[in-house]
């Protein structure tokens, strides 16, 4: 029953979140100001583990197919499309989710258990659009520029490993990623990041606009936003990959 | 001005207030006093619309505000004013951002004229030179005032404060209690003060409403309350040694 309530209440909270807002222009500014919060300071972790994560899987790759009927080119044709397909669009999302998805809980629940949702509404600003809103729009701009460089960052690493190493020769792993691309799976890759990015800032703001309580149940808010955005970006990855690949 | 028709409100089958009627004047510092727990941060989140009340109605100039819409709501909340126990500024603000947001967002004033007004306000509660400090820097007491600058930036019509002077010295106490019951004269605003500082009830209770255990126990002005024979009255006010020996 308790799940019916918070889906009913997440609902609700959206078509408040979506109502024209009061004052366009400062809107706008939320936005930008919210893109630097989630998108720019994102950067650092985003990039890091791309170059990491992709020079693993190379390496995986290519110890796991080292085999005569398989050509070695394969291992930058798989790097590739499991760094594009899966790995940038998704994990990176789950890390997303992790990062932003605790800060705009807890700074939303901090704004509810101090009053300052109170403030707002008092003043006859639609509090949750206010809050809300922005931060949505601005992840579902900033994400999939997250997500591009990550793919690009990823089979950067992935390169670094074929050329300083000798799990593969070099020309063989760019032959790999250079054959048969298909721009279809970018745009199937960056469709899932928006649904993700939206899911994220939504679930997260839900968590954090109804928290109750004080600096506990922040924290408790934070970590349910987490989980929920966590378990429904798994769950969409694969309604999504289902809708548009299959 | 403000009228509250038999308001009661429970939290989980406990009432915190039980039938609640009274008027809130227009030009009038209206004070609602009580100790502690007695539910007049309650009644004023009921009348501002941040609680719904269970039952009873609270009219504001003769429109029922119960049961407006968001939007009506709307029109009467940018003509309000409140403080919160707590300040309740907005932590990611200077100091000059959160006096200057209720006008950024409704009003149609260049910045220089908000930033004046901003100032303004500022001045009146004895702040300078802390516009571009964010709350976390400033001490508890300049909150407050801030969060009464902010309060009284859009010019409101209605003005709620709770526990305006809590946490304040005596002095600034004062100043703050005379600046709230100045507005309200000049600007001919409804002002409702919760608080539990005879300090203030002597200073500027225009009307004064007496809240014991959810209950209106009594209601008059402030010379009255001195010689009122209420025994849950006269316990609060003569609390203190000094209230007592003045009174013999
Ligand atoms: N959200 C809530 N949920 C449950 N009970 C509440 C809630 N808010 C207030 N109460 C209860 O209502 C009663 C009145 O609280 P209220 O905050 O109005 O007191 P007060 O008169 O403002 O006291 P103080 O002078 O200490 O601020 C208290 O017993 C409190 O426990
Ligand atoms: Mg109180």
């Amino acid at each position: 029953m308790k799940l019916f309530f918070h889906i009913g209440r997440y609902f609700m909270l959206l078509v408040q979140i979506l109502k024209k807002p009061e004052k366009a222009s400062i809107y706008r500014r939320q936005i930008i100001l919210e893109m630097d919060n989630i998108g720019l300071q994102s950067l650092g972790i985003v990039a890091i583990i791309s170059v990491f994560m992709g020079a693993v899987v190379t390496i995986q790759t290519a110890f796991n197919t080292d085999h005569p009927m398989l050509p070695r080119y394969a291992v930058g044709f798989a790097t590739r499309q499991s760094i594009i397909l899966e790995f940038a669009p998704t994990i990176i999302s789950l890390i997303l989710a992790g990062k932003v998805g605790s800060r705009i809980a807890s700074e939303i629940g901090t704004m509810r258990v101090t009053e300052q949702i109170d403030a707002l509404e008092i003043m006859g600003v639609n509090s949750s659009g206010f809050l809300i809103l922005p931060k949505v729009v601005a992840a579902m701009i900033i994400n999939p520029v997250l997500i591009v460089l990550s793919m690009f960052l990823g089979i950067f690493g992935g390169w670094v490993v074929s050329a300083v190493s000798d799990v593969m020769p070099v020309s063989n792993f760019i032959y790999g990623i250079l054959y048969e691309f298909a721009p279809y799976d970018i745009f199937y890759a960056l469709v899932k990041t928006v649904v993700f990015a939206f899911i994220i800032t939504t679930i997260s703001g839900y968590y954090g606009y109804f928290t109750k309580g004080g600096a506990l149940e922040v924290g408790q808010s934070s970590t349910d936003a987490v989980v929920t955005s966590s378990i429904f970006i798994i769950i969409f990855n694969l309604i999504l990959t289902q809708l548009l690949l299959a | 001005m403000i009228r509250v028709v038999n308001v009661s409100k429970s939290f989980d089958e406990v009432p915190v207030l039980k039938n609640v009627s009274t008027v809130f004047e227009k030009g009038k510092t209206n004070l609602i006093i009580g100790q502690s727990g007695s539910g007049k941060t309650v009644l004023m989140k009921c009348l501002v619309g941040l609680l719904n009340s269970d039952s009873g109605q609270i009219l504001y100039d003769n429109h029922q505000f119960s049961t407006m819409s968001f939007a009506e709501r709307r029109v009467i909340r940018q003509k309000l004013g409140m403080l919160f126990q707590g300040g309740a500024l907005f932590d990611s603000m200077t100091v000059e951002e959160n006096v200057i947001f209720p006008l950024k967002m409704f009003s149609t004033m260049t910045l220089e004229e908000k930033i004046d007004r901003a100032n303004f306000c500022l001045k009146r509660v004895n702040l300078e030179n802390v516009n571009h400090l964010y709350p976390a820097e400033i001490s508890g007491g300049m909150k407050k005032r801030v969060a009464i600058a902010r309060a009284i930036s859009n010019s409101p019509s209605y003005l709620f404060c709770d526990e305006p002077n809590s946490g304040l010295d005596p002095l600034t106490a004062i100043v703050i209690d005379n600046l709230i019951s100045e507005i309200t004269q000049e600007f001919d605003i409804t002002t409702v003060v919760n608080t539990h500082d005879m300090n203030s009830v002597m200073e500027i209770g225009d009307k004064v409403a007496f809240i014991y255990k959810g209950e209106l126990w009594w209601e008059g002005s402030r010379f009255e309350i001195l010689k009122t024979e209420n025994k849950e009255v006269n316990d609060f006010v003569y609390a203190s040694e000094l209230m007592r020996t003045m009174k013999q």
